[in-house]
């Protein structure tokens, strides 16, 4: 339907109207159309349309609630605000709202330092672990795991299941709504699991340094290892959470699959248990995922050098490390870009 | 003379989507003039939401052509985004703060309003600093408006904005978007409750099996204006109701024959209700 100017301002005057009129007349039944003041559509009546339409043509002059963008078409030559900006600035409000959700702050982020303290116990501080005549203590093997499985929590589950529920509740759906570039979504996420894990890895430290004697690393090529094995661990790790997300057609089945996993890859990539204690063919399973291999260079880094005879490679084998992690860097990336959705499924 | 779209914000022709063997736009055309509100009434199905979603750019058509604000939403980018406002149902149990969500939204804009002064207008004031799930529907609903509007759109896009909310909400509701269309922005809502599109709307468009049934202002719906009116009073034996083309006449007659006020005096017509039931029925 094409609209000529006299029927707008025809459907102006009757907007006026039908605008102003419902406010008298609230308990009256729908359709009701005689004003209190006056006979319907009889001009120079108070309330009726004529007088209506002016009072509003009126506001309208006087104007509401401005719209800015109406000013012109100079409302599109002002700048766009840039990915980085908008990025840190989501990446404060992420790491905000993390903390203050108690339940990821207690099951994602506590969690690995709980039960680190609660292993420990368990097995004893000094209990040996060794074969071949190399002994360590059990706590260090613990302390090494469980920061890996401390960057998978802040990395894997933390994305997997935040990003589910952000989807699921439509905070994604709104966010692709606005002039929002994505990658700002995505950087304020990277900031988030950043700061989440290298928190948590601190943590993890100071409770092995607390209760199990654990060394920090005195050599360059230690700490070299620490960054590179962490920064490749939580890379994949999170690209896997953000994969693994949609996968979830709820928020509810969000914690089946994206939990279940991880607490069966930590049970055999040598987090909750020895590496050494854990069947061969398991073995070969966690060696196809990241977390075994981050535990490892992370064993690497935190226990002494002649440890590395425990490993079922004999040695720690960072080339192949380093080629594991970097193909889940990769095959993360292309599952993140084949398979992430801004709307779930529900909503088509 | 033809609106153009390059005057109109929204221009839709032949407007056509499936969803495999359903039909769900089934052949649209409507013209949205620049500071106009429309309302899209229908029932669950006519094909309301998936039409606003093709013109939010959220959704792909099959066929036809859209222009929003003179942009192909299918195609168009963030510069386009900027000039557009959506209000959607909030479902996060949020952590963040009503000022830090807004004022984070305000910043994905190149000419935001002030967050401040959105917040004071969508009645926030005083909650600033509770969080998004601290909040009532109501006031979740109305930080809804505020995320969709501190960008400052030139259209804004309203799906179901008051379901949940009782009248008293309602009304503040209605003043907070006939305070826009006054301030000049141009405004399509979806609603499923008629004294809201004839509160808000210029003018109406009914869907049915994804096609416009009727279009015009809430007055003159399916030729409501020029319908019978109903004059109804009191007599001594009872209520009396008489249907009449000409009801001034009517009540004048009845004037000079009470002499003077006529008790229990009502003039109605069809209501936009009625009119609706009619044009959905006869499609159904």
């Amino acid at each position: 339907m094409n609209v000529s100017p006299a029927e707008e301002t025809a459907s102006a005057t009757a907007a006026g109207a039908s605008r102003t009129e419902p406010v008298q007349e609230m308990t009256g039944p729908a359709g009701a159309v005689i004003s209190p003041a006056g006979y319907p559509g009889y001009p120079g009546y108070p309330g009726s349309g004529g007088s209506a339409a002016v009072s509003t043509a009126a506001r309208r002059a006087a104007g509401g609630l401005p719209t800015t963008g109406a000013a012109g078409p100079s409302g599109a030559d002002a700048k766009l605000p840039g990915a980085w900006r908008l990025g840190l600035a989501a990446g404060r409000l992420e790491l905000a709202a993390f903390f203050r959700e108690r339940q990821a702050v207690v099951f994602v982020f506590a969690l690995p330092a709980i039960l680190l303290v609660l292993l420990g116990s368990i097995y004893g501080h000094d209990a040996v672990h060794g074969i071949h005549g190399v002994t360590v203590t059990v706590a260090e093997l613990f302390t090494a795991g469980m920061i890996a499985g401390g960057i998978g929590a802040t990395s894997f589950q933390n994305l997997g299941l935040s990003v589910v529920s952000e989807r699921e509740l439509g905070v994604l759906k709104r966010l692709r709504g606005t002039p929002m570039p994505a990658a700002a979504y995505f950087i304020g996420k990277i900031i988030q699991v950043f700061v989440c894990t290298v928190a948590e890895v601190v943590l993890l430290v100071i409770v092995g340094m607390a209760f199990y004697h654990l060394r920090l690393p005195t050599s360059p090529e230690k700490w070299w290892t620490l960054a590179w094995v962490f920064v490749l661990g939580t890379v994949a790790c999170s690209l896997l959470g953000i994969a693994t997300s949609s996968l979830a057609k709820s928020a509810t089945n969000a914690t089946p699959i994206v939990t279940l996993p991880f607490i069966v890859l930590q049970f055999i990539s040598g987090v909750y248990v020895p590496f050494n204690d854990v069947p061969p063919w398991l073995q070969h399973i966690a060696d196809l995922f990241p977390l075994k291999w981050m535990s490892q260079g992370l064993r690497s880094v935190f226990l002494p050098a002649q440890a590395s005879a425990l490993e079922p490679g004999g040695s720690w084998q960072h080339g192949e490390t380093a080629l594991v992690l970097a193909l889940w860097v990769a095959g993360g990336l292309v599952l993140c870009l084949r398979t992430f959705r801004w709307r779930s499924s529900r909503d088509g | 003379m033809n609106i153009t779209s390059a005057d109109s914000a929204v221009s839709v022709r032949g407007l056509r989507k499936s969803y495999g063997p359903a039909t769900a736009v089934d052949g649209i055309d409507l013209d949205i003039a620049r500071g106009e509100v429309v309302a899209l009434l229908g029932p669950n199905g006519a094909g309301k939401t998936t039409t606003v979603e093709i013109l939010e750019g959220y959704r792909q058509r099959d066929g036809g052509t859209v222009a929003v604000l003179g942009e192909d939403p299918a195609g168009a980018g963030r510069p386009w985004r900027a000039r557009i406002g959506i209000v959607l149902q909030f479902g996060g149990e949020l952590q963040l703060t009503v000022r830090e969500l807004v004022g984070q939204f305000a910043g994905f804009y190149p000419r935001p309003r002030d967050p401040g002064e959105v917040i004071e207008r969508v009645g926030l004031g005083g909650l600033e600093n509770r969080r998004a799930h601290q909040l009532s529907g109501g006031q979740r609903r109305r930080l809804d408006v505020a995320l969709g509007i501190v960008g400052g759109p030139e259209l804004l896009f309203l799906d179901e904005p008051t379901t949940g909310f009782d009248p008293e909400a309602r009304r503040l509701f209605w003043d907070l978007i006939a305070d826009l269309a006054d301030g000049g922005t141009t405004i399509l809502l979806t609603t499923h409750y008629l004294p809201e599109a004839e509160a808000l709307a210029d003018r109406v468009a009914v869907l049915a099996n994804g096609r416009i049934v009727a279009l015009g202002t809430p007055g003159d719906l399916g030729g409501r204006e020029s319908q019978d009116a109903e004059v109804g009073w009191d007599t001594a034996e009872g209520r009396r109701t008489v249907r009449t083309a000409t009801p001034a006449r009517v009540v004048t007659d009845l004037a000079a024959e009470f002499g003077g006020e006529v008790p229990g005096l009502t003039v109605t017509r069809p209501s936009l209700e009625d009119v609706y039931l009619n044009l959905i029925g006869a499609q159904l």
